[in-house]
């Protein structure tokens, strides 16, 4: 099998469409451990990546006032047991301009694995990015995920991450966004991931509305069984007047497993506002005992709720 | 079907249920009347096999079966279903999804199901059953839920509470419906308004059936002396 062909079985693994991949008018960026294996711009978008000695260098740039149609597809991942990757990323969206990204990061034979994902993201003016993550790290568990971003909103930008780790294992996930907002500038993260065994899962999520009538919500929903551990850290700092910023944590354990929640509401201006809500227990009984009276099994009603929760 | 023997619920050293003796026939709407807090849904939560009310006294039968001692999803199983005074919400599951938990049904059908409690399809089926529906579209889904399910027996908690009297009386065509698939109804209430399709009413005060039988009779002696009487005492026991 090729590295090509390994790579998009891996990227279907993770939820990706490989035929996406090979549409001419889709932009697309495939690598594997450090190497390019494919690159396609399209207009308005441009995509430059350098191969380095642990991974790949990647500059994405949407052009001012350029709507990107059709969502580009990012493709990364590490095919054997063993292997470090990191990624280094600059996104940058020129003024009045839109791109939707879908990336899926894969690395379904993980048994000593390493991907680090630094991105620099700077959003211009009436802008919007759509960020879609989705991770598979296989059964094993062994590996380390480090996604680390910087974000920079200009007025009247927009945007929305989407993370989501629910197949497989978890192994260790730590991320750490940090995200600036000028005026009227929105901003919205939402993290979905479900944690067993002995997953170790810690995202940090800061939001800084800085610009007049700034909006920020995160919102986490965190699954953790067996003996997995979770901590979520959810900061919204309203700095500006008429800002308006909500942290919204949910956590579900079930087994061994441990939960931690650690919201932090800071404001610095008397017109702005920030509010938080944090919710850590088991599955609620209402909700399993409503499903078992519909017919199903408790094991199965737990699956729906969670399901549902992490969709 | 569901026959009842002196069923006594005590929690934490309160009776809250005392000795009810009770019968659900075949294809019936018995209704449960009572003012709040008399034990009424308690006796719903025993019925079905809640957590929290297993009880200690009495004897519990469906189809002649003692199922006294049976898991909620056992009674599930053998055709009892509940649906909740208060809908549990459920983050990222549709209508859709949760009408298909209940039963195998294509979306023209789940559709029509929407209809009997008065809930557009259109608008309804890809919504999530969570707190973007107000607590009484949840509740009107959850009696959809059930019917869904072609339940032998639906214990139906206050489905008339917080319902205007316009949608009261689609709630009452909802329970008739479920009768004429050939359901029977335990309904659980305390306005008289919805039991005028009861076959029978039986009375709670203070944990206790007080008068059962005849729907007319039996409304009567709440409206003129009982309602009084329990409020009476459910707030000399508080």
């Amino acid at each position: 099998m090729s590295d090509y062909e390994a790579i998009l079985k891996a990227y279907e693994l993770s939820g990706g469409n490989p035929r996406a991949l090979q549409f001419p008018d889709v932009g697309s960026l495939v690598v594997k451990e450090n190497k390019v294996l494919s690159s396609n711009e399209v207009e308005g978008l441009f995509l430059k990546s350098e191969e380095t000695s642990k991974g790949v260098k990647a500059k994405l740039l949407v052009k001012k006032g350029c709507q990107i149609r059709n969502p580009v597809h990012l493709c990364f991942g590490v095919i054997p047991e063993e292997g470090i990757q990191e990624i280094i990323m600059d996104i940058l969206l020129e003024d009045n301009s839109s791109v939707e990204l879908l990336a899926h990061c894969t690395f379904p034979n993980a048994v000593k694995v390493k991907h680090i994902m630094t991105a620099k993201i700077k959003i211009g003016r009436v802008s919007s990015l759509k960020y879609s993550e989705v991770h598979y790290h296989g059964v094993k568990g062994g590996i380390e995920v480090i996604p680390k971003a910087e974000v920079d909103i200009a007025p009247q930008g927009r945007f929305h991450n989407n993370f989501t780790l629910i197949q497989g294992r978890v192994g260790k996930l730590n991320i750490d966004y940090n995200v600036k907002v000028a005026e009227k500038g929105v901003v919205e993260l939402i993290a979905k991931v479900y944690g067993k065994e002995k997953d170790e899962i810690k995202i940090k999520e800061s939001v800084f509305l800085n610009g007049e009538e700034a909006k920020g919500l995160t919102k986490s929903r965190v699954v953790v069984i067996d003996k997995a551990k979770s901590e979520v850290i959810g900061e919204t700092y309203g700095n500006a007047p008429g800002a308006r910023g909500h942290v919204d944590c949910v956590e579900i354990i079930e087994g061994e497993a441990q939960a931690e929640a650690i919201p932090k509401v800071s404001v610095s201006n008397s017109e702005a506002k920030v509010t938080h809500e944090a919710a850590i227990g088991r599955v609620d009984k209402k909700q399993i005992e409503t499903l078992m009276a519909r017919g199903l099994g408790e094991a199965e009603a737990i699956d729906v709720v969670i399901g549902g929760m992490l969709k | 079907m569901l026959k009842i023997e002196n069923l006594t619920l005590v929690r934490d050293q309160i009776i809250i249920l005392n000795k009810i003796n009770l019968e659900v026939k075949k294809n019936e709407i018995h209704t449960l009347l009572g003012v709040n807090g008399v034990g009424k849904s308690s006796l719903a939560y025993c019925v079905m096999g809640c957590s929290g009310y297993e009880i200690k006294e009495g004897r519990i039968y469906f189809e002649g079966k003692d199922i006294t001692k049976f898991s909620l999803s056992q009674r599930a199983k053998l055709g009892i279903t509940l649906a909740w005074q208060e809908s549990a919400r459920f983050e990222g599951i549709t209508v859709k999804d949760y009408l298909s938990l209940s039963g195998k049904n294509g979306n023209d059908y789940l559709g029509d199901i929407l209809d009997k409690v008065a809930l557009n399809s259109k608008l309804y089926l890809d919504r999530e059953v969570n707190e973007e529906l107000s607590g009484g579209e949840r509740k009107r889904v959850e009696l959809a839920s059930v019917y869904a399910m072609r339940p032998k027996i639906a214990i139906l908690d206050e489905p008339d509470s917080g319902i205007d009297m316009l949608s009261l009386g689609k709630i009452k065509d909802y329970i008739l419906s479920l009768k004429e698939r050939g359901s029977s109804v335990f309904l659980i209430t305390h306005g008289e308004e919805i039991t005028e399709i009861s076959d029978k009413i039986s009375l709670m005060c203070n944990g206790e059936i007080i008068k059962s039988g005849n729907p007319n009779e039996v409304r009567d002696y709440f409206k003129r002396r009982c309602r009084k009487v329990c409020n009476l005492r459910k707030k000399l026991n508080e």
